[in-house]
């Protein structure tokens, strides 16, 4: 349509009119597209953390257990080492890492003090990059094998139990055969947690070691699972199933409905939030266009005197609100880009964050922009701006043309 | 002879609250082609109210008004556009102009509605503008140009895409009497030169002399109509 070019140049020309006026609703909607952006990627960011960092903390992306495991997680409920089927199924390319645990809930006890814990025997090299604890020694040493002697233990409750590096302790569980089974270890290593739940809940002694200690034989309690993407888990749920039909295979959506509610209602947090700003915007906006139209009548008249069909007003005007929004859009998207650009290092909330931790989001949050969040925003502005331009463009295509031209 | 404009029994009552104001009665008027016709009249005669029914501004309250052959008070609002578009110029009394668009823009607004190419377009406002005396002046806004100017550029855009019809409600109202002087003898030049029916109305004696018809109204009513050529 030839008309275009003219409808866009009388449109630009007229937001320009008064300069003040448009710089102004320009500069609200700009910050409405800031906020937006950039809340959106902290909320995305913190969420995103979150996540990442219960799937480090033990999780991963499936666990595989014993049916009856998850609902009571005793050592009657374990598992069989994999079997060929299994393995097989677990060598594929979409599985990065994967270890068995053996995880049984016990009692450490320095001579001191005692506490509850979930004691965890690990395969040592296998749980690197799977989990956090590989990471996570700060003194000491990690375990080196899976029949290593030494434990591991968190930092907060060495401090509880008055013991540390070196010193010895003694693990208390019920064994295969529901014995009292007791064990002395000496302390290797110190790990750091975080949240601090980690710290105090967890301690880690080799596989094998606890396997002998508590007469399991060559059966543990969970195989973790790491996949490539922690999204579309499907088909990987599926094959471990199949292969493992007597146990229960789980991904951490299901293992973590927490985190999954936590991300619907980040979402539905950030929905109220784009709603309350845009509706904020809005109104400034509809009532600048209003203001507009309401100055313009007599020109309105004489565009119909001149022939301009109706539909092509209400072009027009859609045009200056389309052209507003375009630009509010271009500059809030920069400037929010720059803004999360120059926070890449991450935003330090530790000054308020004591809470935040307890609950397991990290002190700094490190912002994160996803394509789906970023376009979520820019549609919804636009439609939605374009949407409340509508009123005002009726009403100036509308307008009977004798009374808006002897209006003077 | 060829008739651009005819009316049978037109009248307009326009309804204020519940008083009924007749701005019109029973108008019976025929305006052969190439007529240079001036509607007079007091204030309120109807003067107004008459140049917008028959461009179909507005609709009447009964009678039958035909332009070129085609029924304006029967068209639908999108005919009704298009009639104008392509048929009809209006000059008003004032702020005629697009304010956002030079001279030349607004020359070449109705061009390119009708969908125009570029290159015609500019080459025919030039023409025009040059014939109106403006073409100095092509790439001023209105706010630039004086009225009597801006008037020249209205019936510039009037006459660009050679309609059948100009219609001016006090095309010279606004301006001195000698500008006024030339902007009749510029509508009579383009009434001559290309071919176009001019009906425009006017309280000033000046301006009546320049038509070749002479059109009186009263309350709505004609009460005189004379030849003057
Ligand atoms: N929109 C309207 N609503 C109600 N009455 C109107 C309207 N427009 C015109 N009238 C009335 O109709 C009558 C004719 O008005 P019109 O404007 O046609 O007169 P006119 O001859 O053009 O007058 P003038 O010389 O002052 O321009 C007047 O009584 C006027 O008050
Ligand atoms: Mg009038």
């Amino acid at each position: 349509m030839n008309r275009l070019p003219l409808l866009i140049r009388m449109a630009w020309r007229n937001l320009w009119r008064h300069p003040p006026r448009t710089l102004l609703i320009l500069f609200a909607f700009v910050l409405g597209v800031w906020s937006i952006v950039v809340l959106a990627a902290y909320g995305r960011g913190a969420l995103e953390q979150q996540i990442e960092r219960s799937i480090d903390n033990l999780t991963a992306h499936v666990q595989i257990h014993a049916t009856g495991y998850r609902d009571d997680p005793v050592i009657d409920h374990r598992l069989p080492p994999p079997g060929p089927a299994l393995r097989t199924a677990l060598a594929q390319a979409d599985v990065t890492a994967w270890a068995a645990r053996v995880r049984v809930p016990a009692v450490v006890a320095s001579e001191r003090e005692s506490a509850g814990i979930v004691l965890v025997g690990i395969e040592p090299a296998r749980e690197r990059g799977l989990s956090f604890i590989a990471e996570a020694v700060h003194a000491g040493r990690y375990l080196d094998a899976d029949d290593d002697p030494g434990l591991l233990l968190g930092r907060k409750l060495a401090e509880r139990l008055e013991t540390g590096l070196g010193r010895r302790v003694v693990v208390m569980s019920q064994d295969a055969n529901n014995q009292i089974a007791d064990r002395g270890f000496r302390v290797v290593g110190i790990f750091d947690g975080s949240p601090e739940a980690m710290e105090t809940g967890y301690v880690f002694i080799g596989r094998a070691t606890a396997q002998q200690m508590l007469k399991l034989g060559d059966s543990v309690s969970e195989l973790a699972v790491l996949a490539s993407s922690r999204d579309r888990l499907d088909g990987l749920v599926m094959r471990l199933r199949a292969a493992s039909p007597e146990s229960d295979v789980q991904p951490w959506t299901t293992l973590e409905p927490l985190l999954v509610l936590a991300e619907e209602l980040s979402g539905t947090i950030l929905t109220i939030w784009y709603l309350i700003v845009f509706t904020a915007m809005s109104f400034g906006l509809v009532n600048t266009l209003l203001m507009a139209v309401f100055e313009r009548i007599r020109e309105f008249g004489l565009f119909q005197a001149l022939g301009m069909p109706p539909r092509l007003i209400l072009g027009m005007v859609l045009a200056e609100s389309v052209i507003l929004l375009a630009l509010a859009l271009t500059v809030g998207n920069l400037l929010a880009g720059a803004t999360l650009l120059s926070l890449k290092g991450g935003i330090d909330l530790s000054a308020f964050a004591e809470g935040l931790e307890m609950f397991g989001f990290s002190p700094i949050i490190y912002p994160m922009i996803t394509a789906a969040d970023f376009v979520t925003a820019n549609v919804l502005v636009f439609v939605l701006g374009v949407v409340a331009c509508l009123y005002p463009a009726w009403r100036a295509a509308r307008y009977a043309p004798v009374q808006a031209i002897t209006r003077i | 002879m060829e008739t651009t404009v005819v009316c049978r029994g037109v009248s307009k009552i326009y309804r204020q609250d519940t008083v009924a104001v007749p701005a019109l009665t029973d108008i019976d008027l025929e305006i052969p082609k190439l007529d240079f016709v001036c509607l007079s009249g007091p204030s309120g005669s109807g003067k107004s109210t008459l140049l917008n029914l028959i461009g179909g501004l507005d609709a009447p309250t009964a009678g039958e008004i035909e332009v070129d052959g085609q029924r304006v008070d029967k068209m639908e609002k999108g005919a009704l556009a298009d009639l104008r578009l392509r048929k009809i110029g209006f000059v008003f009394q004032a702020y005629n102009l697009i304010p956002v668009l030079t001279a030349r823009e607004n020359v070449e607004f109705v061009m390119q509605l009708q969908g125009v190419g570029a290159e015609e377009r500019t080459r025919k406002a030039r023409k025009i503008l040059k014939e109106v005396g403006i073409e100095e002046l092509e790439n001023r806004r209105p706010g630039e140009l004086s009225g009597g100017q801006q008037q020249r550029v209205a019936v510039a855009r009037a006459i660009v895409s050679e309609p059948s019809l100009v219609l001016a409600d006090e095309p010279t109202a606004n301006l001195d009497s000698k500008t006024a002087e030339n902007l009749m003898q510029l509508l009579r030049h383009m009434n001559r030169e290309h071919g176009v029916t001019f009906v425009f109305s006017t309280h000033d004696k000046l301006v009546m002399e320049f038509s070749r018809r002479l059109i009186t109204l009263r309350d709505g009513r004609i009460v005189d109509d004379v030849r003057r050529d």
